[in-house]
């Protein structure tokens, strides 16, 4: 995870299109300043940062579903439900499928679990626009490399 | 079985939280209902699932846009049957 940049995905693990779902995998780092906030003494990942990163894994899927040619923006979040605390250092692994793809919208589930317990669950809900500039999907391509969103299989070459 | 009408009505109610008896066919969901576009996306998804379709609304929201069409055409609720029937119609063709 990078924290300070809002970008929650260390690595994209599978795009399986026919199947319209993505797994992901999310490490939370030792240490943070977000830490000594919460909670001072019993350091715990916000929930607010899980349904992110379980957002940002289903926003790729919705990436990839669209050929890298439109970008998701959070809509809604629904029976968004927080199960077990997730501690610095735990690795997250992330899953989303894609449950229907409307004209400008999209409607995902997404959950995370760790080491194979439920971690957290909810419906997430995307609208889906062209990219509102050439800088912000340059930026999107760099950032889809770094964590290794499989360009050349879903057909969002350049 | 039930119309379009019912069918769209009772998935407003549900969505939305309005009482049911307060949709009619000439009730506008925007400006009668009240309904935001956020709202009018989930009624979109229960209409897609519903009926098996999948309303054209980007199309829809440029042709208002760009003054081709009104917000009557697509949101008044019986010319938003009318347009369901046309989809369905078209899928089964």
């Amino acid at each position: 995870m990078r924290l300070e940049y809002f970008q929650l995905i260390d690595r994209i693990v599978e795009i399986d299109l026919p199947g319209r779902k993505i797994s992901s995998e999310a490490a939370v780092p030792a240490e943070s300043t977000i830490f000594e906030g919460h909670f001072p003494g019993y350091p715990l990942m916000p929930g607010v940062l899980l349904i992110e990163t379980m957002a940002q894994t289903a926003g790729w899927l919705v990436v990839a579903a669209n050929g890298f040619k439109r970008m998701p923006f959070l809509a809604a979040v629904k029976d968004a439900k927080l199960r077990n605390f997730v501690k610095p250092n735990q690795v997250l692994k992330v899953e989303a499928t894609l449950e229907h793809e409307g004209s400008g919208y999209a409607v995902t589930k997404a959950r995370i679990t760790l080491k194979g317990e439920a971690v957290c669950d909810a419906a997430i809900t995307f609208r889906v626009l062209d990219f509102p500039n050439a800088h912000m999907e340059a930026m999107m391509r760099e950032w889809a490399a770094r964590i290794g969103f499989p360009s050349e299989q879903v057909g969002a070459d350049g | 079985m039930s119309t379009t009408f019912d069918t769209i009505a009772d998935i407003i109610a549900e969505t939305c939280d309005i009482p049911r008896d307060t949709i009619k066919p000439e009730s506008h969901a925007i400006n009668d209902l009240g309904i935001d576009s956020l709202d009018f996306l989930d009624i979109a998804f229960a209409i897609d699932k519903a009926f098996g379709i999948k309303l054209p609304l980007e199309q829809w929201t440029q042709e208002v846009n760009e003054g081709k069409a009104t917000t009557d055409q697509y949101f008044v609720l019986q010319n938003l049957c009318t347009r369901i029937d046309e989809l369905v119609a078209a899928k089964g063709a």
